[in-house]
């Protein structure tokens, strides 16, 4: 597979340009900030060819024609994909706002998620596609709802940046970040756990074992109760922790030199972005390929049903700002929530509920 | 908003116009949809009783059932309440509109007047400079300005000679909202529609039958009461060569009632007659992941084979507005009426030719003495370690057929013939013997609707779509140019204001690129 290659280069410029990019907050040296969007450019390059590339391989082998081969069917190509259209959503903020400190923000998550793809041992073979995907929407419908995250994600970041440097301890939006956080922190830490034991367990890479046998085992689902709760406390604890030392973030962000205006404004512009595109892409292209596919274009299945709720979240969002004039904390917080209900929509649904929806679980 | 009125009906429309109601169903429709995912719908007792022992515990469980079951959140997507909140939604976005859309008009078709010098200066996007040409030139760069930005601007001289030129447009992008609006009320309407006047129901249709009945989830009976009704019409309507009309008589009832009945059983009758002349499956190389699956439908209507289909995912049959999907597949209980149909060629190169048989039957190969004589039939074979045949799914993965070949002396040779795998067609003396199919044990799982509000739906989702691009990408833009002569220098005064309800910084540097070309054109 020659797309690997190129994967793994994407992959190894991201995680360099995240630490470039947080020496440059640290120096504030041009050269330093030129050659942290240099490596980012070069890995989006890299990742481009190899999206391509895993295309063109797709297509020979399924024989399904161009449009219907397009890498978007399971959790590891659709995680590329976000990973590529946030550091595209990136890089045009970067260059309307001439602004490099975001980019110690973007990076990491991009980093992230791609290591988290080579750790969990997903797999990243080329998938046969079931009946149901062979479908042009999938084209429309997937790339579409990808775009519409990314640009989720970044509302959030800018969202939650914003309340970071806004919020003090003892405010409510102090709160309700450092929990948010907090609980962002632990979940992950307890997935880690989780993947060191999988991989421990020396079994074949595949998403759907993990994901059954392994998943919150270790920690919130594990047979023994006093594990259980030992790991209800040790959330409790992170949590307490983000609380407590909260401000030390504070600072490191208000190192970025970025405006709290500037942020709240990033914020709306992602969500007016965002908002638009997911209507069209997610929930009506979603429909009708649905329709067509099963003859029922709502069937309130949990994939659905998460996609309204994020939906309602944002109609929230855009009307609150208008009608109501809320700006500041109050709306930062439900920007922050709508992404909450999209990492739910994408991940949540298949990793913990079932539906339709191929990818992630079967 | 809320008027001082204290009459009932401004009461009540009050209520219904306040945003503080919008964020309380949005709320409600919200956390309630949450608990509707985690609980499976429509499903199980034993499937939903175990989610509850993951969230509360054993103990817990059966009561929590219980109480979840009352509210009707076993099935809460169609309870009671879930459709009045999305009812309250739906006219909550109603009242909401009315009451704020007057307002909107009145902007929308205000006309632009002259500003003043005084009032520019306070416009949110505003500029001034000095020039040294004279007015009139000026004027005409700035007409040209405004119409290549798309303005067509109106005129106003003041008595010193100053001029203004005033131009708006987009003002009905500001109704962009109020089509969001309507539209989700269209789509609203199409699935009630649909829900009226359509159905949804399930047909799993062997290979060589046909029917003018499905079958859809009956609203109040149980599972056995159903059972048994609908076995009851069925065989009525069997023995009437399904004939709703001739059923009826031969129960002594009229056809309505009749028709009646079998819808409470969920039993739906068609105008016309659907077979299933074959089915299909491909497979990835040789694995057993389905690439596609097809079925060959045929309509027969009064009598006369109207449309033959092949139907796949993504692919439908439409008849009369009834739609039929291609969800899934299956085999029958019964396997002994298969028929295998075998290609034949003869070890001296001849045309192949077809055979149709049953398990039991057997036919010569042409031009030998040999007999070939079907044996057996295994759906999905595989070998045990012990070289033992065995079924190993419960789907036709691998059709084979076991078959003895004898040619009058001696004792016959048995052996597999698997239509996935023609390296096991050979037979010993040379001829091939090819498993094309083995037809008639295979059902074709329909999901069969009809909902003529589909369209509707459509509609909605085209205007949704219309009104987001103008709501978000398209504002009501004003601008105002004024040129004042200035007698002492022989220059011109120059001042832009201009403005717009959204994405100011857009139309801010499309405001100031204007200004820097009548500056340029000034020197």
């Amino acid at each position: 597979m020659e797309s690997s290659l190129f994967f793994g280069l994407s992959t190894m410029a991201y995680i360099l340009a995240m630490v470039v990019y947080i020496t440059y907050i640290g120096f504030r040296k041009k050269a330093i900030g030129v050659s942290a969007t240099g490596l980012t450019v070069f890995g989006f390059a890299a990742q481009t060819l190899a999206i391509l590339l895993r295309w063109k391989e797709f297509y020979q082998m399924s024989g399904l024609g161009l449009l219907r081969s397009i890498p978007l069917t399971n959790l590891y190509e659709s995680l590329v994909f976000f990973v590529w259209c946030l550091i595209l959503g990136y890089l045009i903020v970067e260059f309307r706002y001439k602004n490099r400190s975001f980019g110690a923000f973007v990076t990491p998550v991009a980093a992230l998620a791609l290591l988290f793809i080579s750790l969990s041992g997903m797999s990243t073979q080329i998938e046969p596609l079931v009946p149901a995907l062979q479908s042009n929407w999938l084209l429309a419908h997937v790339t579409l709802s990808f775009i519409s995250y990314s640009a989720f994600a970044l509302s959030f970041s800018t969202g939650l940046m914003y309340l970071v440097v806004t919020t003090k301890r003892g405010e409510g939006a102090y709160m309700f970040w450092t929990v948010t956080l907090g609980v962002f922190g632990a979940v992950l830490l307890a997935m880690v756990i989780d993947f060191i034991r999988f991989k421990g367990a020396g079994l074949a890479p595949g998403s759907e074992a993990f994901i059954k046998n392994f998943l919150f085992k270790s920690t919130y689902k594990n047979g023994e109760t006093s594990v259980r709760l030992l790991s209800y406390l040790a959330t409790i604890l992170i949590v307490f922790v983000t609380w407590r030392y909260g401000g030390a973030l504070k600072k490191i962000i208000e190192g970025f030199k970025l405006q709290p205006a500037t942020l709240d404004e990033i914020t709306y512009k992602s969500v007016a972005i965002g908002f638009p595109i997911f209507t069209l892409g997610s929930l009506i292209f979603g429909a009708i390929w649905a329709n067509q596919a099963w003859g029922v274009y709502w069937s309130w299945d949990p994939k659905e049903t998460w996609s309204l709720i994020t939906w309602f979240i944002y109609a929230f969002y855009l009307h609150a700002r208008f009608l109501r004039g809320w700006r500041g904390h109050k709306i930062s917080m439900v920007a922050v929530m709508g992404f909450v209900a999209v990492i739910f929509t994408y991940l949540g649904v298949n990793l913990l509920l079932s539906g339709l929806h191929s990818y992630g679980s079967q | 908003m809320a008027s001082k009125s204290n009459s009932i009906s401004d009461k009540v429309w009050s209520f219904f116009s306040s945003i503080k109601l919008a964020i309380a169903i949005f709320a409600l429709i919200g956390l309630t949809s949450i608990v509707g995912t985690v609980i499976e719908q429509q499903a199980s007792y034993e499937t939903n009783i175990r989610v509850l022992y993951h969230l509360v515990g054993r103990g817990l469980a059966p009561s929590a059932y219980r109480v979840l079951d009352a509210l009707g959140f076993m099935n809460m997507y169609r309870s009671w309440w879930f459709l009045s909140l999305l009812v309250l939604f739906a006219v909550n976005l109603l009242v909401c509109s009315i009451d704020r859309f007057p307002a909107i008009w009145r902007i929308m078709h205000a006309p632009i007047k002259p500003l003043g010098a005084e009032k520019m200066m306070k416009m949110p996007i505003k500029a001034e400079f000095r020039l040294h040409v004279a007015p009139a030139a000026v004027e005409s760069t700035a007409l040209a300005g405004m119409k290549s930005a798309g303005f067509k601007a109106a005129r106003h001289e003041e008595g010193d000679g100053a001029v203004e030129l005033y131009a708006q447009k987009h003002a009905w992008s500001r109704a962009g909202v109020y089509l969001t609006h309507l539209s989700i009320l269209i789509i609203l309407a199409g699935a009630v529609a649909g829900i009226l006047f359509g159905f949804k129901a399930m047909l799993n249709l062997p290979e060589g039958y046909s029917t003018n009945v499905v079958f859809s989830r009956s609203a109040d009976l149980s599972d056995q009461e159903e059972n048994s009704i609908r076995a009851s019409l069925m065989g009525a309507l069997d023995s009437a060569g399904g004939d709703i009309a001739r059923a009826a008589q031969a129960a002594n009832e009229d056809p309505a009632a009749f028709k009646k009945s079998m819808e409470q059983a969920g039993l739906i009758p068609l105008d016309f007659q659907v077979s299933c002349q074959q089915f299909q499956v491909q497979y990835y190389g040789q694995t057993d992941m389905p690439k596609a699956y097809r079925s060959l439908l045929t309509v027969i209507d009064h009598g006369k084979p109207v449309v033959s289909k092949w139907v796949e995912v993504n692919h439908p049959l439409k008849y009369k507005g009834v739609m039929f999907y291609q969800s899934s597949y299956g085999l029958v209980d019964d396997l002994s009426n298969g028929i295998a149909v075998l290609s034949v060629k003869p070890p001296d190169g001849q045309q192949a030719e077809t055979e149709r048989l049953k398990i039991g039957q057997s036919f010569q190969i042409p031009g030998t003495q040999e007999t070939v004589r079907l044996a057996e039939f295994n759906p999905a074979l595989a070998f045990d370690d012990s070289g033992k045949p065995i079924t190993y799914s419960q789907m036709m993965t691998n059709p084979a057929v076991r078959v003895e070949i004898t040619d009058g002396k001696g004792p016959g040779v048995s052996k597999w013939i698997a239509q996935r795998y023609p390296e096991t067609w050979r037979l010993p003396d040379g001829s091939t013997v090819g498993l094309q199919d083995f037809w008639g044990v295979q059902y074709t799982g329909l999901q069969v609707r009809k909902d003529p509000g589909v369209w509707i739906v459509y509609l909605g989702c085209i205007t949704l779509a219309l009104g987001l691009v103008v709501a978000f990408f398209m504002s009501h833009k004003k601008i105002w140019i004024r040129i004042e002569p200035e007698q002492k220098r022989k220059g011109t005064r120059l001042m832009i204001a201009a403005t717009s309800n959204k994405n100011r910084p857009a139309f801010e540097r499309a405001v100031e690129k204007l200004a820097l070309e009548l500056e340029k054109g000034g020197k």
